[in-house]
């Protein structure tokens, strides 16, 4: 087993490589000099001369590309144009927020869809699967954005139980802190949710047509026994792959989430850093947001191997 | 769904009521009904848009600032936002940017995927490789890449489309190409072998057939992600630019305004998410029709 993780650990290298690559190479996606672009309308020839400099445009490329990966092997993320700080400092005071967030819509997301799709699996073509499915495909193509602003517009501007927006740190209080997130958190998790739930009902109902589900019933064990101890852990790798996969809309949403409610983390870092076209930063972010995406997949691939014996890569 | 006498065997079928066109047009509603929803809305608002001229709207662009912020009346149905600018007739006209770009984005990056995801699926030198470099791609989240891409294009239309192309091909290209690596084994891709046909022809006669029901299917769930990346890129300020109204950047510039006007959000976002329903339920009703799996 160990040597089988150890194969999918040495598997990351080269999609991280790819990854590297491809974030550099964004620079050099429009025709003509990124130091232009990046200096702005404003800018004169010496501030466009020091950027390319400070980015060492004036490098032929694949030297470019080649300091670029031995910085990022060495954890040396850059410096960010606009602040002068390093982008590794930068993510680092806003990492917090977002983790909170989205680990706080993954619980809800997880918590709520889970169930919601085993209830209509198990209730096939009843009024509760067929609303769960409505639930589903509309929670999926519901513009995340403007569901936060309708639920700040009914929960903090009418009813004003909780705050419209702002992030207020865990040392404030447990309950200031947790209000904060109640509103944000919702609407990150009502996408991922949508998705969980198809998902598990789907795969619930290629379960439960099979003869095990049929003899547990039989032999008379409650339907809650069933359902979760025979046929949800027989059913649970689709919906765990999921869960890994859908982690990308998951950032994706927490990026525009944090922009309704001005929360300060990630999203509004890299938002921030596209208006000014502070380079460094956008290009940390989306490493560093990659390098956790491909190690949640291989955290799930490792589970596999763990929890169903007979998976072999 | 009911199974109902008639769906029998299909019993019916010859029956003289069933072969009038109404009755099979019913008979197609009772089966298939979210897809006939989902058709008639995405109809609706695809001649909302194309039409939007002709639907008692004024000009998107005219400001009256004595007429700020006024809440939705019999003049004014979506009321008017901070300018004095009719919502109504912005919503309208911003479904154009959106609808375009969606069907853009679905058409280019099918063709550009389909084409590279053939050859590489069907050249066994070139696929492990290439996979690899995929696999990179994609662990890249599609929204931050297009930010990204967009923080070093200029703000337009035709750049929107560009940057939300890009993030979509590796995943046509993996579709594409799985269905390839079942297909190159399959006996009819044998015999032409064996006859002595050229892979490109046997990639556009044998291949590219079997591909049509599943890119179809595709193509509408990437025209729907595509028109809520549009919304979210401009909204964020890294979409169309501001001079042209699209669902997106009127809610953007509404966010101020939360507290006061809450209809110059209210309005594009619905019509934003009907859009995106209604795309998604033409896909569901597809899938089932043309029996694609997934």
């Amino acid at each position: 087993m160990f040597a089988e993780i150890l194969r999918r650990l040495l598997a990351t290298i080269p999609v991280m490589g790819v990854v590297a690559i491809a974030v550099f190479a964004l620079l050099h996606v429009t025709p003509g000099d990124p130091a232009v672009i990046i200096a702005g309308d404003y800018a004169t020839n010496d501030d466009i001369a020091r950027i390319r400099a400070r980015l060492g445009l004036d490098q032929p490329f694949h030297v470019q590309v080649g300091i670029w990966v031995s910085r990022i092997v060495r954890g040396d993320l850059g410096t960010s144009i606009f602040s002068g700080l390093p982008v590794s400092t930068l993510i680092g005071q806003r990492a917090a927020t977002t983790i909170w967030l989205t680990l706080f819509a993954m619980l809800i997301s997880v918590g709520v869809g889970v169930p919601v799709g085993v209830l209509a699996a198990w209730r096939k073509g009843s009024w509760v699967d067929r609303a769960v499915m409505v639930f589903a495909v509309s929670g999926f193509s519901m513009p995340t954005f403007w569901l936060g602003f309708i639920l700040v517009y009914v929960f903090a501007i009418n009813i004003g139980w909780l705050p419209v927006q702002g992030y207020q740190p865990m040392a404030s209080g447990a309950w200031t802190f947790l209000r904060h997130l109640i509103l944000p958190a919702v609407t990150l998790s009502v996408v991922y949710m949508a998705l969980i739930a198809r998902m598990t009902r789907a795969s619930m109902l290629g379960v439960l047509d099979e003869d095990y589900v049929r003899t547990a019933f039989a032999k008379g064990l409650a339907p809650r026994n069933v359902l979760i101890r025979h046929a949800l852990k027989n059913a649970s790798l689709p919906v765990v792959t999921i869960i890994g996969i859908g982690f990308a809309l998951l950032i994706g949403g927490a990026v525009v989430t944090e922009s309704v409610f001005a929360l300060p983390g990630l999203g509004r870092l890299t938002v921030d850093a596209i208006v000014r076209r502070d380079y460094p930063v956008i290009q940390g972010v989306l490493l560093v947001v990659s390098g956790v995406y491909v190690l949640i997949n291989l955290v799930i691939d490792v589970l596999y191997v763990v929890l169903d014996p007979r998976i072999r890569y | 769904m009911a199974l109902s006498v008639s769906d029998v065997g299909g019993l019916e079928v010859e029956t003289a009521a069933a072969r009038r066109p109404a009755a099979r047009a019913r008979r197609f509603i009772r089966r298939q009904p979210t897809f006939v929803v989902g058709l008639v809305v995405l109809l609706l608002i695809l001649a909302s848009g194309v039409l939007a001229p002709l639907w008692w709207t004024g000009d998107p662009q005219q400001m009256r600032p004595v007429q700020r912020l006024q809440p939705p009346s019999s003049a004014r149905w979506f009321g008017s936002d901070h300018f004095g600018r009719d919502v109504y007739t912005r919503t309208l006209y911003g479904g154009r940017v959106s609808l375009m770009v969606g069907a853009a984005v679905a058409v280019l990056s099918l063709t550009l995927g389909t084409t590279l995801g053939l050859v590489i699926g069907f050249y066994r030198g070139l696929d492990a490789v290439m996979m690899r470099v995929m696999d990179g791609l994609m662990a890249i989240p599609a929204i931050l890449l297009a930010l990204a891409l967009m923080a070093m294009l200029r703000g337009s239309v035709r750049n929107v489309v560009i940057a939300l192309v890009i993030p979509e091909i590796p995943r046509v290209i993996r579709l594409v190409r799985a269905s390839v690596l079942s297909l190159r084994e399959h006996t009819m891709v044998e015999a032409a072998r064996a006859l002595g046909v050229r892979t490109p022809r046997i990639l556009l006669r044998y291949v590219l057939p079997a591909l049509v029901a599943p890119l179809v299917v595709q193509a509408t769930y990437i025209c729907a992600s595509a028109i809520l990346f549009e919304a979210y890129l401009s909204f964020l300020g890294a979409g169309t630019p501001p001079h042209i109204p699209s669902w997106g950047n009127i809610m953007a510039e509404g966010k101020t305004y939360v507290q006061l006007a809450f209809w110059i959000i209210l309005f594009p976002g619905l019509f934003l998410a009907l859009t995106v329903l209604a795309i998604n339920l033409v896909g569901d009703g597809l899938r089932d029709l043309l029996n694609v799996r997934g």
